[in-house]
């Protein structure tokens, strides 16, 4: 056994666990066996005795004197242990300062910052039900991006909500504007007299951007989710966001866009907006009905919508800003040989492709794709094309593992580079969607196989839309610019940009 | 309503990073959470959970917060526990933790029976006690199965005073033993002559005393005592330095001691002020009667009991009614009093954790900077460590506020689905025993209740509802 040393601090109070922590400190000191650093109460000289600790000065100290014993191989790693020992008695611990820490989960959040408004959840699909149902149960209003929640969820969800009026966006809702606050994937649009509730997230973001580029706004867009239009949920959103809209002083035309539901979902919404006492827009894209009123308009296509929406409120109208001519169209078509009749496009919006399908039946074009209007056109998105071709290159095939293809173009890319092999191929058409979410500069991706491609073939004609305003982050003129002097012809609107393609393959 | 699309919307991100950064980017009021799978991925978990995210629990929940935090524990009197506790009489002893077997009982448990036993008379040695195990004679009962609470093996045996706390707002009642300092103490597993002895002195001196000062001084209210006590660095479990002075200042000036000496009624005084932890048993006895008040309420996910007897860990839940959900208790991670070493501690134990199941003790680290030395860290540790704990609780209670964190309350009310939503087992500080019966106190630490015991419940909560 070692040698004791000690050393005694007159009046010097210290909790006993601090003293415990120095204790263990100087125990692993180098050359010391064991250590005692306590207050000399008489409890803890029993503790050193019993330790085999207490040495002569330690008797002599009364309960306010701090003790410290070291039992060492040699004086030298004693003294070094009470110094040290010392010095940490009379240490202030340097304070980390760490990150705040996050939250872990949607309560503590809510708890500590009950002001939050809206709840926006993109967990993986499984997830999504837990997180919004919690957010609905602390009364907060949910977006929901994430996909592939079961339907009968889905209406769980959208009827508790109901019933604590609160709103649910989504399922796989991509795009909101609620306050002047974008969610998911949105332009930056101005503020103006129209209210957008829409189960088609691109269809929104077409209508949206075309109001701004028109020089009018909205006041919110309000995206459902596509399935809140099927019978199965029966567009609970869709009425909520509606009446919502209806209630709200500033929003003075309200607008529905939707790929075409059943039957029963329109008779429902006329009965709603027919009750509302405000102007109101019907655009379920490719569905004629006949308009109810001179206040309720049916839409068939997306321009229309903005179009019509656009004259309820304004007095002037309607114009979208030139960036083709007539001459430019002419010398694309003047390229091409005979053999080249086909359209092929390219979209990352959904509601862009299944409109270009509605034009081009309306044309007696069938078209093939893996979303197709006519389900015996249907072809699997990875399969060559055959004839007019439109694919969805954001259905589920492509995005597996992949970004959505507004952020990522690699799939487009190729497939641009595949189609113009074929020599009946007459136009390529694609859509640019800007806004937060997208890509930073999408033009360029695109301009980038569009002149890999003129090297395989040059007469192919394209055509793109480009769907955004000059506030997003990317910027709308620099983006038409770049795909302008790469040759391509291009359109605000995909209802135009469709219909110029139509008539450059039809000519 | 229609004021949502008027005001710019504060947005809480869940998911995807990128939507944050996006929200932050055009000028959005925003704010995340870090999210994970919850109940660490695992399918059948999440499956409960989903289940229980309902109005039904909100509502039950709601119920439960408003039962312990309106709940109010008054010291009413002093009896022996044979005379209170109808199930602890004769030759049987209450204990710490989930139930469990003489055969299983870990060394302190056992020499704090051996120990209870020869102060009962009913043995004179480790041997006699063992053949009264064996002939069934002499056997044991969960003190929190009959509303009872003691620190560390809690060993509460007939002839023991029990202190005696009364909800006055409700009509439940908690028992606790006299606390008896730390080194060779029985609640420890030691069972020397000294430890019997104080044992005897604290029924024939200081019971007496206290009940006498009591009954002169009137039923005492423990809120108070303990909402002052985080204000002065207490947290209420390891440390109780402040609580303790505060009791004695309540009952000091009435203890007269008819018909003792002067001098033992300055022990029985000295008895106290000198041992920092003796306000702990009354904490948990005010601990008890605040989460039975709670106890009981169906669909209810508030964690009602965490308590260890030194081999298990187990848990009761609101909702779940009288069942312990059971681990391995763990061994907590210690600082040791000299002559100790890592290998000596004995696994958890005790029913003090009672404290952080109301939201004091490590939840309360914060409070407590001091005590924060125990893990060997800092003092943002402690804050770490509080902050941590408001993830898996219902409340902050601003009646137990922590002057560090701008007077914000304690975290209160564990949410057994928020402790598997998060995968974060509650902390709790601690005094750790020798591992072998009769030695005693090692040292003091920090430890983290087990997962299993929470997924246990969770499952049968599971069950329940149909969702497994």
């Amino acid at each position: 056994m070692g040698k004791k040393f000690t050393i005694v601090l007159r009046n010097e109070y210290r909790d006993s666990v601090f003293l415990m922590r120095i204790n263990d400190l100087v125990e692993k000191t180098e050359g010391v066996t064991r250590a005692a650093v306590m207050m000399g109460t008489e409890a803890n000289k029993d503790l050193m005795k019993e330790a085999g600790l207490y040495t002569e000065e330690a008797r002599e100290a009364g309960p306010n004197d701090l003790i410290i014993v070291v039992e060492a191989e040699d004086e030298k790693s004693a003294q070094r242990a009470l110094e040290y020992a010392k010095s940490l008695v009379y240490k202030t611990e340097k304070e980390e300062r760490k990150e705040e820490q996050n939250y872990m989960s949607i309560r503590s959040a809510v708890s500590f910052e009950p002001d939050i408004d809206l709840v926006l959840v993109s967990t993986p699909g499984e997830y999504a039900y837990r997180e919004a149902m919690r957010a609905l149960l602390l009364n907060k209003h949910v977006m929901v991006f994430s996909s592939n929640v079961p339907i009968e969820k889905e209406k769980s969800l959208k009827t508790y909500a109901k019933s604590k009026n609160l709103l649910v966006m989504g399922p796989d809702a991509g795009t909101a504007i609620i306050g002047s606050v974008g969610l998911g994937f949105f332009n930056v649009v101005k503020e103006g007299p129209v209210g957008v509730v829409g189960a088609a997230g691109t269809g929104i973001q077409v209508v949206t951007s075309l109001l701004d580029l028109a020089g009018s706004g909205i006041t919110a867009a309000i995206g459902t989710g596509s399935n809140d239009v099927k019978e199965a949920i029966g567009g609970i959103t869709l009425k909520t966001g509606i009446n919502m809209l209806a209630s709200h002083s500033r929003t003075k035309v309200i607008t529905v866009i939707s790929k075409p539901p059943s039957e029963k979902i329109v008779k429902e919404t006329v009965e709603v907006l027919s009750k509302i006492g405000k102007p109101g827009v019907m655009n379920f894209i490719g569905y004629k009905g006949k308009d109810i009123s001179d206040n309720l308009k049916f839409a068939d296509t997306l321009e229309d919508a903005a179009r019509i929406s656009y004259s309820f409120a304004n007095s002037d109208s309607f114009k979208l800003p030139d960036w083709t001519s007539e001459n430019e169209v002419n010398k694309a078509e003047e390229k091409l040989t005979s053999d080249q009749v086909y359209i092929r496009g390219l979209f990352s919006g959904g509601t862009i492709c299944y409109e270009t399908q509605y034009l081009m039946s309306k044309e007696g074009i069938k078209t093939y794709s893996n979303a197709p209007l006519d389900k015996d056109y249907e072809i699997g998105g990875f399969e060559p094309s055959k004839k007019d071709t439109v694919l969805d290159m954001g259905a589920e095939e492509f995005v597996r593992g992949v970004p959505h293809p507004m952020i990522d173009f690699r799939f487009r890319k190729e497939r641009l580079l595949k189609e113009v092999e074929d020599k009946e191929v007459a136009v390529i058409l694609f859509d640019i969607v800007l806004g937060y979410g997208a890509n930073m500069n999408p033009a360029a991706e695109m301009v980038d196989a569009i002149k890999k491609a003129r090297k395989i073939n040059e007469r192919v004609a394209f055509v793109a839309s480009v769907i955004g305003t000059e506030k997003d982050p990317q910027g709308l003129n620099s983006q038409v610019e770049q795909l302008k002097s790469a040759g391509v012809l291009v359109y605000p609107s995909s209802t135009r940009a469709t219909q110029v393609a139509l008539r450059i393959a039809k000519r | 309503m229609s004021s949502f699309f008027d005001k710019k919307v504060k947005v809480l991100n869940v998911g995807l990073d990128s939507f944050y950064q996006d929200l932050i980017k055009e000028g959005a009021e925003a704010v995340k959470v870090d999210w994970k799978p919850p109940g660490g991925g695992v399918p059948r978990l999440l499956k409960v959970l989903e289940a229980l995210e309902t109005e039904e629990t909100e509502e039950a929940n709601r119920k439960a917060v408003e039962a312990f935090t309106s709940s109010d524990p008054v010291l009413v009197d002093i009896k022996l526990a044979k005379e209170v506790i109808p199930e602890i009489t004769g030759k049987k002893f209450g204990h710490a933790g989930p139930p469990i077997s003489w055969e299983r009982m870990s060394g302190p448990l056992k020499g704090a029976v051996i120990g209870a036993a020869i102060y009962e008379g009913l043995a004179k040695d480790e041997k006699q006690v063992e053949e009264l195990v064996t002939s069934g004679e002499l056997s044991f009962i969960p003190n929190h199965d009959v509303s009872a609470v003691g620190p560390m093996a809690g060993v509460i045996s007939p002839e023991m005073p029990v202190f005696i706390v009364k909800n006055s707002k409700g009509s439940n009642t908690a028992y606790t033993n006299f606390n008896e300092g730390v080194g060779k103490v029985l609640r420890y597993g030691a069972y020397s002559a000294e430890v019997i002895e104080r044992l005897k002195w604290m029924k024939n001196v200081l019971f007496p005393i206290l009940k006498e000062a009591l009954e002169a001084h009137g039923p005492l209210p423990l809120r108070p005592i303990m909402s002052q006590a985080l204000q002065m660095g207490d947290e209420l479990h390891t440390r109780n330095n402040a609580s303790t002075l505060l009791f004695l200042a309540e009952l000091g000036p009435y203890m007269q001691g008819k018909g003792f000496s002067r001098s033992e009624v300055s022990q029985s005084y000295e008895f106290i002020a000198k041992n920092q932890l003796f306000f702990l048993n009354l904490a948990m006895a005010a601990g008890k009667v605040m989460m039975d008040s709670a106890s009981n309420i169906k669909n209810s996910t508030l964690v009602t009991v965490m308590s260890r007897n030194g081999t298990d860990f187990g848990i009761k839940v609101s909702g779940l009614g009288k069942e312990w959900f059971v681990g391995s208790a763990p061994v907590p991670k210690t600082l040791f009093f000299p002559g100790f070493k890592e290998g000596d501690a004995n696994p958890d134990i005790g029913d003090s954790a009672i404290m952080e199941t109301n939201g004091f003790g490590a939840f309360a680290s914060a409070a407590s900077p001091a005590v924060a030395q125990v893990t060997g860290a800092s003092v943002s540790e402690a804050l770490r460590i509080t902050r941590l704990m408001y993830e898996i609780t219902m409340i902050r209670d601003k009646s137990f506020p922590i002057p560090y964190m701008n007077f914000e309350g304690v975290p209160r009310g564990i949410d057994l689905r928020l402790v598997l939503d998060t995968n974060t087992a509650p902390y709790i500080n601690t005094g750790v025993a020798h591992k072998q019966a009769g030695m005693g106190t090692v040292g003091f630490g920090i430890v983290q209740a087990p997962i299993i015991c929470f997924t246990k419940a969770i499952e049968r909560y599971g069950e329940l509802v149909g969702a497994l």
